[in-house]
């Protein structure tokens, strides 16, 4: 009886032991990960910088066209002395790092108004219409999934493979204003246009989150058979578990690994259907703002535009990653070296 | 890691490069189930039109008349006339020039620097491979549309720079999987012997590398068409690419905004043509990539 206490007592700390260690190797490999992110964005910087400098245009034309100077040379010179432009590249861009780490992304050639606050003024219109497309896309992509590969090659995967298949080829702008015309004028149940509480959110996201919902639904039908196949399935419904119990705790959760690295590719989908979108349904986000930057050539914005999409993509894929491996007991336990 | 990989990869390869069963050329048609075969006639069909565009046309596409404008469709305009009087059954074939040739030509690019790349990297190894792959890392870690939105920026407005935009943000996917099957195949015996045999290197990617990718990349070049059909359109219809009075499908549904709840059948019409375009290009690659490579069947899609 004591001996068996013991024994008891004995896995409970080893339990204990191993919680820990895992904790603590979470952390390590949060840490890790979060130490990556600066070299990411610092690869990306550089990479959008060589490019916006290496272009076929001359900021400092671009410069005086749009402060409507005439581009004499005297005030070429000028404006490339004043925009640094004159200076060797790897001082110009240490020049920028120096600045972009205090937060300081330059000025709009255009409204001479700093760069970063106006885009993180629009960028919360976009980051919302961008999540709840996520939401959608969780939301209806899991049961069509789940149901599609309950009734494998059944009526309802066809069903399934027809609305992924036509969801994979429909132009998102296309689907938007179908949408609008469907819902806002014949039927008149949700407003057109704005942002104005979340009436107004559904039909925008709904378009987006179309061709990312078909994507996901086929992905998860194809890792639920795939983990279907699996002998600890087998051996869980011979032991008589219910099929709706096996294909809970055994099928799912093992197929959802897939899905959740999936996820993170498709927020990157997410976010440029948003940028697209957004000008069909008046939606106030940063599309508009870096679309009129890129017909102006506005440099700082287009620079700082891209930098900070880019951020917020690589963010996002981190806070996948670290799903998936606290998701993952195989990730979790392999950081531990051999168990 | 990269021993493993190739050992894999080389394993996978050898596999499934060479097809499950070799028919003649009439086997896909025989084999394909009806849907392939409706999307074979359909690819085939719009790849007609668009080469023979200008000719075939009922009417001048960007022929202005403004006393004709806004028509529904009749006998002589089968799909009606936009809001310049143009006839839109016109517009539309002259647009599958533009949208078919331009993502035929984003793809040619794209296969040619992913191969090239992809093909150094895999091939010499070392350093350059490294360069390579870390610079297709960057690449990688930019959104699709971001990165294309990016490149307009800095080449300027313009359907040119928006296929050299969609080539940069797509080469680094095909650069990668050139790089994978070339590994798995670059210590094989028939390479050393084509080397031994006084082959250069480049002689030796081309004649023995080159084809064993082929497979491969066709089928991720057809599933992933329509995917860059519907960038390229989305970066036009945003005023982008092609400037207004060319017919392109994209422009057009651009165009049509203004009169989208009056008139909806002008925004109607192109959009189809993009959607059942995009969907007879994706149907044609599943079925390609079930017949080339069974090994690619997991969903495809980033």
């Amino acid at each position: 009886m004591s001996a068996l206490a013991a024994k008891n007592r004995d896995t409970e700390d080893l339990n204990v032991r191993a919680r820990r260690r895992r904790d603590w190797t979470m952390a390590g490999f949060i840490v890790r990960r979060l130490l990556l992110l600066p070299v990411m964005l610092l690869a990306a910087s550089v990479v959008i910088f060589l490019m916006l400098r290496l272009g076929p245009s001359d900021p400092a034309l671009d410069y005086l066209r749009l402060s409507r100077v005439p581009p004499t040379p005297q005030a070429l010179d000028e404006a490339r002395r004043a925009l640094g432009l004159d200076l060797p590249l790897i001082t110009q861009y240490a020049d920028w790092l120096w600045k972009a780490l205090r937060l300081d992304f330059g000025q709009s050639y255009v409204t001479s108004r700093p760069v970063l606050p106006d885009l993180l003024h629009y960028l919360p219109a976009t980051l919302q219409l961008a999540g709840a497309a996520l939401v959608i896309t969780l939301a209806i992509s899991a049961p069509l999934g789940v149901w599609a590969a309950r009734y494998r090659n059944g009526l309802p995967d066809q069903i399934v493979r027809l609305i992924a298949a036509i969801g994979v080829s429909m132009p998102n702008f296309w689907l938007g204003f179908l949408l609008a015309l469907l819902f806002a004028v014949h039927l008149g149940w949700l407003p057109a246009m704005g942002r104005d509480g979340w009436r107004t959110l559904i039909m925008p996201a709904a378009a987006i989150s179309f061709m990312t919902l078909s994507i996901n639904a086929r992905l998860l039908r194809a890792s639920m058979l795939e983990a279907a196949g699996q002998r600890h399935v087998t051996w869980a419904r011979l032991r008589g578990l219910s099929p709706r119990a096996v294909e809970r705790s055994h099928v799912l959760r093992n197929a959802l690994l897939p899905v959740i690295t999936a996820t993170g590719m498709y927020v990157g989908e997410l976010i440029g259907g948003a940028l697209v979108i957004e000008s069909i349904f008046g939606w106030p986000g940063v599309g508009r703002y870096a679309v009129s930057a890129i017909f102006n050539r506005d440099y700082p914005v287009i620079q700082c535009f891209t930098l900070l999409m880019v951020a917020i993509f690589v963010i996002c894929n981190l806070i996948v990653d670290i799903i998936y491996a606290w998701a993952d007991p195989r990730v979790r336990l392999a950081a531990e070296g051999a168990p | 890691m990269s021993s493993l990989d190739a050992e894999l990869a080389g394993d996978l390869a050898s596999h499934d490069l060479i097809p499950p069963h070799a028919h003649g050329r009439r086997g896909f048609w025989r084999e394909a189930r009806w849907p392939a075969r409706i999307a074979a006639l359909v690819v085939g069909a719009l790849a007609l039109i668009a080469l023979l565009g200008a000719w075939i046309t009922p009417h001048d596409p960007d022929a202005v008349d403004l006393a004709i404008r806004l028509q529904p469709a009749d006998a002589a305009h089968w799909l009606g006339t936009d809001h310049l009087g143009r006839d839109i059954l016109s517009r539309l074939m002259a647009g599958a020039t533009m949208s078919l040739g331009s993502v035929a030509l984003a793809m040619a690019l794209i296969l040619t620097a992913g191969v090239i790349l992809g093909g150094t990297a895999g091939f010499a190894g070392g350093r350059v491979d490294q360069m390579i792959m870390r610079v297709a890392d960057v690449f990688l870690t930019f959104p699709t549309i971001v990165m294309a939105l990016f490149m307009v920026g800095v080449l300027g407005v313009g359907l040119t720079n928006v296929i050299i935009a969609i080539a940069v943000t797509h080469w680094a996917w095909y650069a990668r999987m050139v790089r994978g099957i070339v590994l798995s195949l670059r210590r094989r015996d028939f390479i050393a012997a084509s080397r031994l045999a006084g082959a250069s290197p480049t002689q030796t990617f081309i004649r023995h590398l080159l084809p064993a990718t082929m497979a491969q990349l066709l089928v991720l070049a057809t599933l992933d068409i329509g995917h860059i059909m519907l960038h390229v359109s989305g970066l036009s219809f945003l005023g982008l690419g092609v400037s207004a009075p060319t017919a392109e499908w994209g422009v057009m549904i651009a165009d049509a905004r203004e009169y989208v709840w009056t008139e909806p059948l002008l925004m109607f019409w192109p959009g189809l043509a993009l959607f059942i375009s995009v969907m007879a290009l994706n149907t044609l690659g599943d079925a390609l990539r079930d017949r080339l490579d069974p090994s690619l069947r997991a969903e495809h899609g980033h």
